[in-house]
This record gives structure tokens, sequence and C-alpha cells, in this order.
């Protein structure tokens, strides 16, 4: 029987390890869920099986025999093939159905001149009649569906005499309908001798399909088992590792009356959110990555605009129509890309911390730089930006000073209500502290706080109550003292 | 951090325009003594009068991160319609003026629509300007130029002339300095300020400078951008009334060589004392090149038709500069 092996895998990206020493393998016919949290190393871990990164150390090895992987070309000539998560990266939207199923064929024939287009056709619909899929094969890909567009990236993997398939979260963009479709169509694979490799963050599922489990943590691979012989809880366990401990002690502050109110606000993902925030009190909002928490935090802060719902705030209703509308209302947003979205990068420090404040110094429209270089100064001594000078651009800060910067903006606006999505993301341990300070000093300002995150222990350690979001929708409220990261990940991952 | 080393690349990044300037002057001046003499300077300075308006106009869009190609056809556009108030309608100083300024703000207007409101890329939207407001003027003018006593279509002769305060703009002198030279030094001074001191020049190279970032800072990004287009063409517009007043002619597809120019100044400004970024200040300077290297190439009886090759050519080492410089920082 045909056996994938990954041997002693190392990966660094910049320095920083992503994988130290990762042992993993697929054997023929079989399902193996690959398992971890965001950041654990599963996909750095994937693509260097398929050619996208080179490992720095290890090997791989196919039925006992050492292979090299240079490039994705090499991952397929050995029959390794991956149906990705973003299925537009991989598929080309003005080809036909057919085309794109026989992509590779077309990329690598030695075949010169003309297409024979009725074989072509033929030839995938046939590929796509023995999955018992229907999808006209003359369509273009841009008018598929979804779910359409992954059986096409499905049925374009296996046409090649794959021997591995990898799916990266494959049922994240499927109806339940469609998933069970999709499990079908991996136990057919599965039956003709074909090992699978599973990843996803829907533990039920991967319970119902895969036959072993390997779960990583932190780069590492840290158990192997048979899925018969776990449960959901000791998986979960696995995957957050030590237990919890409070690293940053929490503020405690007096909480006060109600300041936000959100009422079954719904837009894009999300679907009909219920929220409040209190003043003093810091919400946090937990999910695992695509659970629709940015897209939340951009609809209360009306950078995307809402479909229905409403958002008060102190009681009275406020209409965004964009993010100035929040912002004068006294809501802002420290939101997740901070190099595309929260800082501006060509522009000193100096300019970055007066963005937000400038009206309130710029008597008859000219600027006060007096004033504003000492509300800078004092800016980056309270928030400990380590600069040279506050003329310095911000692009030459690093990660954490980059994020202080982006916070900073806002302190000396009046706001009532301030969001943070995935604040600590990139950031060095010190300037996390830090940021934890300072949003404990803005609750004791009786600021209302929420608090996107898909760090559990951080959210944990900081927040005084915990929504859990689960596909677009808030599914838990979790008190601090009921919270827990098992239970916290249980409901982020489906668990009813 | 930068490091303190030397580096030639930085320095002639920050000084080479200038340092191009100074020796493309002294180059000119030995092979003809009437170059460096202060009738010739000032006669550089009052040919690129014009187009320094129209560069920072370009300057204006390109610090909101857009692009207007549409900056010559509205020099044309004012040429012609400041021109026929007086000729064709014999109309007085109001009409004269507020008419042209009105053509042009309603263009900048368009211009923002398409970009701002319906989000056509900017070169394509303004593109498409370029041609439109080329061919209104052309319409307009029948494609005559307009001067006094210009036959008429209908057999008689153009009722009006330019007026003598029209043509003082772009012909007269205050103290030996020419009327369109002091206008330009304002013009320079009054925008750099603007852009330096105030809060909405600060927004504006905001806003450019990462767009989504300036928005979700609660900046009303699209009432920047859209003021932008605005000025831009305001002050293309400004620009073809000095022309007419420089020539005493609306002279048809006058604006038409100014895009080239007025992109190759404001590009050329970005690198000026390093600032990185479209500058006025920078654009004057880039303005002043450009009008150097004609004036020189004009004294070397250069045929008028090699002058787009310096022109491209100075374009062409302007982006690359400014390009190589980007990629150098990004790196960093």
């Amino acid at each position: 029987m045909s056996t994938l092996q990954m041997k002693g895998i190392v990966k660094q990206f910049s320095g920083v390890p992503a994988l130290r020493s990762v042992e993993f393998e697929v054997k023929a016919g079989e399902v193996h869920a690959l398992l971890g949290a965001n950041g654990a190393g599963k996909s750095t871990l994937m693509k260097i099986l398929t050619g996208a990164y080179q490992a720095d150390g290890g090997a791989i090895s196919i039925d006992g025999k050492e292979v090299t992987i240079q490039s994705p070309q090499d991952a397929k000539a050995l029959g390794i093939q991956c149906v990705y998560q973003e299925v537009d990266t991989a598929l080309v939207p003005y080809l036909s159905v057919a085309e794109n199923i026989l992509l590779d064929q077309l990329v690598s024939s030695k075949k010169k001149g003309f297409l024979n287009w009725p074989s072509l056709y033929a030839e995938s619909e046939k590929i796509l009649r023995g999955f018992g899929f229907s999808i006209p094969v003359k369509m273009l890909v841009e008018q598929c569906t979804l779910s359409e567009k992954q059986l096409i990236l499905i049925a374009r993997a296996t046409v090649q005499k794959a021997k591995y398939v990898i799916f990266d979260e494959p049922t994240a963009p499927l109806s339940t309908k469609e998933s069970e479709r999709l499990f079908q169509i991996i136990a057919q694979l599965k039956s003709t001798g074909v090992g699978i490799i599973y990843i996803s963050h829907r533990l039920p599922e991967v319970f119902e399909i895969c036959d072993r489990i390997t779960i990583m943590r932190d780069g590492q691979a840290v158990i192997t088992t048979e899925t018969a012989a776990t449960s959901m809880d000791e998986v979960i366990s696995h995957m957050l590792g030590k237990s919890f401990s409070e690293e940053f002690p929490k503020v405690e502050v007096p909480i006060g009356e109600t300041v936000l109110e959100a009422r079954a606000v719904a837009g894009g993902k999300v679907r009909r959110a219920d929220l409040h925030v209190r003043e003093g009190e810091i919400v946090g909002v937990v999910g695992l990555v695509g659970a629709g928490k940015t897209e939340l935090a951009r609809l209360l802060f009306g950078a995307d605009q809402k479909d229905s719902g409403e958002i008060r705030l102190k009681g009275r209703q406020v209409r965004m129509t964009s993010p100035k509308d929040a912002v004068d209302a006294g809501i802002v947003l420290v939101p997740e890309e901070r190099r595309k979205e929260g800082i501006f990068v060509e522009e000193s420090v100096n300019n970055n911390l007066s963005v937000a404040t400038l009206a309130s110094f710029s008597p008859l429209g000219f600027i006060c730089k007096g004033i504003e270089s000492k509300q800078s100064r004092d800016l980056v001594q309270k928030l400990g930006v380590k600069t040279a000078d506050i003329a310095q651009l911000v692009g030459h800060l690093s990660g954490g000073n980059q994020q202080k910067v982006a916070i900073g903006k806002w302190l000396n606006t009046d706001s009532r209500i301030f969001m943070f999505d995935e604040p600590t993301k990139g950031v060095d341990i010190g300037a996390k502290s830090d940021i934890y300070r300072l949003i404990g000093k803005l609750a004791e300002q009786k600021k209302g706080i929420l608090y996107f995150s898909c760090e559990f222990q951080e959210v944990i350690g900081i927040a005084d109550r915990i929504l859990v979001m689960f596909e677009g929708k808030i599914v838990k409220e979790l008190s601090r003292a009921e919270a827990t990261q098992e239970l916290m990940m249980y409901y982020a991952s489906g668990g009813e | 951090m930068e490091g303190k080393k030397f580096s030639l690349f930085d320095f002639v990044y920050k000084y080479g325009t200038v340092a191009v300037i100074v020796i493309v002057m002294l180059l000119f001046s030995l092979t003809n003594p009437y170059f460096f003499t202060y009738d010739n300077i000032t006669d550089i300075l009052r040919s690129i009068s014009i187009v320094t308006f129209v560069a920072i106009g370009v300057t204006f869009s390109l610090i909101v991160g857009g692009f207007d190609l549409s900056v010559g056809s509205t020099v044309s556009l004012t040429t012609v319609v400041s021109a026929s108030m007086m000729v064709w309608y014999e109309q007085g100083v109001v009409a004269t003026f507020v008419i042209p300024i009105a053509l042009s703000l309603l263009v900048g207007l368009i211009n923002a629509f398409l970009v701002v409101k319906i989000r056509i890329p900017d070169l394509l939207a303004t593109l498409a300007m370029l041609y439109i407001v080329n061919g209104i003027h052309m319409t307009y003018s029948k494609g005559y130029s307009i001067y006094a006593n210009m036959p008429m279509t209908d057999g008689t002769t153009a009722p009006g002339k330019f007026q003598e305060w029209f043509l003082w703009l772009g012909q007269g002198k205050i103290l030996s300095l020419p009327v369109p030279v002091i206008l330009t030094f304002l013009l320079v001074a009054i925008t750099h300020i603007y852009l330096t001191y105030t809060r909405q020049g600060r927004m504006l190279y905001m806003t450019g400078g990462n767009l989504e970032a300036a928005r979700l800072s609660g900046i009303p990004v699209n009432r920047y951008r859209t003021l932008a287009y605005v000025l831009s063409a305001l002050f293309a517009g400004l620009g073809g009334m000095l022309l007419a007043a420089r020539i005493g002619t609306g002279q048809v597809s006058s604006g038409g060589s100014m895009l080239m120019d007025a992109v190759a100044a404001a590009f050329v400004g970005f690198s000026v004392f390093g600032a990185g970024k479209p500058n006025v200040f920078g654009t004057f300077v880039g303005a002043i090149l450009i009008g150097v290297l004609l004036n020189g190439m004009t004294m070397l009886n250069l045929p008028y038709y090699a002058y787009d090759i310096i022109k491209g050519t100075v374009l062409a080492l302007a982006l690359a500069v400014t390009y190589y410089q980007l990629r150098r920082k990004r790196k960093a």
C-alpha cells in the first residue's frame, strides 16, 4: 500500500520558526484530518507538500522512496493535488468549465496547433458524470456558483490520476446538502485508493468522514490518532495546548449603562447579529477565521453597508453611510489589516497620529503645527511607541509600534465605542501587553469596547463577556466566569 | 532604520533635477551668450507659466492618487471660449472670466463623477473626457482659431476684439516682471501653502497615501477626491485663459501639447529635494527644467518636431527614478 511521509519538516520565515520538525503521513485509501488552531502551521505544511514553499529541512518520501518537490509541477507529477479554499485563485473565470477541468492537460500538452473542442467537451463531461455532477461544460466558470467551482476543482484534481488529494476547508462555502455530496465524492475517491488530507475547522464532519487525525500546534504535530480512539473534547484540548494561564491581569472596572446596541444587524456574511456594549465593558467577539468577525466590525463602523438592522448609541439610532458618520457619532475601529487599513506607511508618525483630530486645532483651516506635534509627542509617550522622532515614517516602525500608532490616532477623539479587530496580530509580546494595558485604560474611562479576535486565550484574559461567532451568526454568549477555551472552540466549530 | 551611509542614488534622487537644470543652463550659456540674460530668463519663466498652471492641476490629481488626462483639452476649451466671449459676443470682464471658469469646473465635476462615483479607473475616465472636451472645443470654434476681425461663417467680420486688460494678463509687466510670471509665482505660493499648512491639504495627501485607511479614519475621501479633480480642471482652465491672453488669439487645439509637459513636470517634481510625493514646489522646478530644455533647443535651432523626443525622455527618466525609488523603499 502506498504511503506518503513527511519527516522532520522545518520551515522558517525570516527567522521565525513556522514548522519545527513536523512528522506527518497519509496512506492510500485513507482520509486523514489535519487539524490545528489558526497559525498552527497546517497551511505552511501543505504548501511545502504542494511545492508552493520549500522546506528548510526534513524529507518527503513516497513508499519509502525520497522525493524532491521544488515546484507545483513536481508535486503534480508525483500525483499530489490540492483543492484550495480560495477557489477563484485556481480557476480562470472567462474560460469554460471544460477548459478549466482539463487546464493542466492543455498547459502541459505536447500537441501543437488546434484544440479538438468536441473531444475536450466530451472528455470533461465524462469526468463530471463519473462523479454524478451535472454542470454544463460549455458554461463559463464565472457564471458558476461557488460550490460548482469547487466541484470543478475536485474534478480537475482527480482527472490527473491523483494519488493524494488535499482538501483545504472544502465545506466552508458549501451548504449542508452540498457538503453531503462532497463527502460521497471523498468516499468514492477513497475507495479507488486515493489518500486524502482533510483540513477543516468543523469538527463534527471531521469525526464523520476521517479515519485518522493529526493535530498541529505551534508548528509541531502534537498527536496522530485513530478517529475512533479519540473524542471532540480531546481534540480541542490538543489544539489549544497547555491550560490557560492568565498572563495579563485584567483591570476590574465598574460597568455602567448600555452605550452601543445592535439589533438584527445583517449584511454580507453577517446574519442577524444582536449585541450590546456597556460603559467600561470589554466585549470579546470570537470565532475562527472566516466566521464573520471582521465583517461584523465593518458593518458596525459603516465601512460596509448593512442590509438590515439598526445600530443605537445611547438609545438613539445612528445612520451610517460611511465611517465618517461612525467617527462623528463616536464609534471608532482599529482595523485588522493594519498596513492596508490602519496606518499611512508613507506618512510620518505625527501625520498618522493627528489624522482624526486635526479639525480641533486647525482654526480657519490652518494646522497649528505646534499643538499638533505636542499632541503627537504626548501620544508617543503615552503609548510607548518606539520611534526616534515623530517625523519618522510609520512604515519604518515595527508591527507592534505601527499598531500603537493605529490605535493612537483615536485616543484624543472623544469616542465612546472602541472596536479592535485582531489588534495583536503580528505584534510582539511586549507590544501586546502594552495594547492590553491601553484597552484596560480605555475601559476605566468608561469607554465601551468590542474586541474581535480568534485568539481565544487573549479574549478570556481581557473580556468581561464573550460572544462566539460561527458562520456569520453570533451563536453563543458566555460570561467571563463560564468561558473556557474548550467551550469557545466548541461553539466556534459549530457545536450545538 | 536608514543607514547613514552615503548613497549616490539618494543624492542624485534629491538634487538630480536641480543639478540638471544648473548644468543645462551652464551648457546653453556657454554656447549662446544671450542665454543667461535677464530677458531670456524672464522669457523662460513666461513660457512655462501656463504649463505650470496645468501641471499644478495635475499635481492635485496625483496627490489624491488619481490622474487627469483631460487637462490639455480643458486648456483648449477655455482658450477658445474666453476669446470668443470678447471677439464674437463683445462681452466684458464678467462673462469672459465666469463662463470659461464655470466650464472648467464642470469638466472637473464630470471627471470626479466618473472616477469617484461610477468608479471608472482614472486614466480611462479622463481619457474619455479628453476626447469629449476636445470635441466640444472644436465644435464650438468650428475648427477656427479666434482672433479680432476674423471672418465669420456668415461672411461678416467678428464684431469684438481682445480687451486690453485681458491681454495685460498675458503680456503686461509690473516693475519689468511679466504679469504671467507673477501670477505663476502667486499660484505656486498659494497652492504650496494650502497643501502644506492647511487641514484640507493634509487630508488630500492622506487620501492619496492610503485611500482605505483614510476612509476608515473618518476622512470623507470622496469629497477630497472630487475637490482634487475640480481643482485640476480649474487650474487647467485658468491656464487656458492665460494662454489666450498671451498670444492674443483663441488658438484651437493649443492645449494638446500641454498634457505631456504638465505630466512630465509633475513627475519630475516627485523627486525634487527628496519629497517622494507629488508637490507643488517640485512641479514648478519640473516645469522650469522643461522650459529651460525647450528654450535651449530653440536657440540651438533644433527642429521643433524633435522636442517631443526630449520631453518624452525627461518623462521616462523621471518615472524611472520615481518608481526605482519606490521599489527601494518597499524593500527597506
